[in-house]
């Protein structure tokens, strides 16, 4: 946990990098190409899960400390209550319309 | 403050207090990401009833989408550099990194006020149509957010003004950086499926 304590800040530089691209790709894919509605929702959202991911790895550090793991299950847990309920509210307002 | 000190970890971590404190706010970033997740099955919903009124393409602006998101990010990663300095026990950086931080984010909320007094000028209220109620409320919910976390920042920099770097301040740092970087994740999906899939439909 203590190990980049000295030097140059290779994860956080590595890790911003990382967005901007994964952020001008979205952005790209999004409103430069001639995709499907649901190809470009794919994609872009495909993106989105990959950037925040880096976000809590390697800005917010969330594997490190004693209770590296209980932090683990405890935002995966949240995403999943969250992505339940996005997709759920999606498809049981998609009947009748 | 507990007894049981362990000097070899990082000062945020070095108490039974501080772990117990940062799982804590772990917990509290879990129910927070739940909280934004109601707001996005609210929008996902209602994105598309228009009532008459203006659609995304006619409202967003993808040049201003963008100085908001990259101003975020950054405010994000040097967010992220003032946590580093602060683990090499250097304030000054910690401060000069952590001022640079909030002055991104409160860019961010000046861009985000003059998006919506726009919006607003060209007859998108709240009350106009289904998507719009939607949109305001999640967007307005996580500038809300972004400004009570300048707020906050701010009280913890002076606490580290006046009692220097200690494993109490350095644990308030740390866990206001954790919610820092939250807020930007919370933006990616909005930038996402807010103004681009929006924006594309």
């Amino acid at each position: 946990m203590a190990k980049n304590t000295k030097g140059f800040p290779l994860t956080h530089v590595l890790g911003f990098i990382m967005s901007l691209v994964l952020t001008f790709a979205a952005l790209g894919v999004a409103l430069k190409t001639n995709l499907s509605f649901k190809t470009i929702i794919w994609i872009i959202g495909s993106l989105a899960v990959i950037q925040a991911a880096l976000q809590l790895y390697m800005f917010m550090h969330m594997n490190e400390g004693e209770d590296g793991k209980s932090q683990i299950i405890n935002v995966v847990y949240g995403f999943f209550i969250a992505f339940v309920t996005v997709a759920g509210s999606i498809w049981v307002m998609s009947f009748g319309m | 403050m507990s007894a049981n000190v362990n000097t070899a970890l990082p000062l945020e971590y070095q108490t039974e207090q501080n772990r117990m404190n940062i799982l804590g706010f772990w917990i509290f970033l879990g129910a927070e990401i739940i909280l934004f997740g109601t707001l996005f099955a609210v929008f996902s919903v209602l994105n598309a009833r228009y009532a008459g009124g203006p659609t995304p393409k006619d409202l967003f602006e993808i040049k201003d989408v963008m100085i908001e998101t990259i101003l975020l990010l950054t405010s994000s990663f040097t967010c992220g550099l003032a946590i580093y300095e602060m683990r090499r026990h250097n304030r000054n950086g910690l401060l000069l990194w952590f001022i640079i931080t909030l002055l991104l984010g409160a860019g961010f909320v000046f861009m985000e006020i003059t998006e919506f007094i726009h919006y607003v000028h060209e007859g998108a209220t709240m009350q106009t149509s289904a998507f719009l109620s939607s949109f305001f409320v999640l967007l307005g919910t996580h500038g809300l957010h972004v400004s009570m976390g300048i707020g906050w920042a701010t009280m913890v920099i002076i606490q580290i003004l006046k009692r220097g770097l200690t494993p109490v301040t350095a644990r308030k740092t740390f866990i206001i950086g954790l919610y820092w970087h939250f807020l930007d994740v919370v933006w990616i999906f909005i930038f996402t499926f807010v103004y681009l899939a929006r924006m594309v439909a």
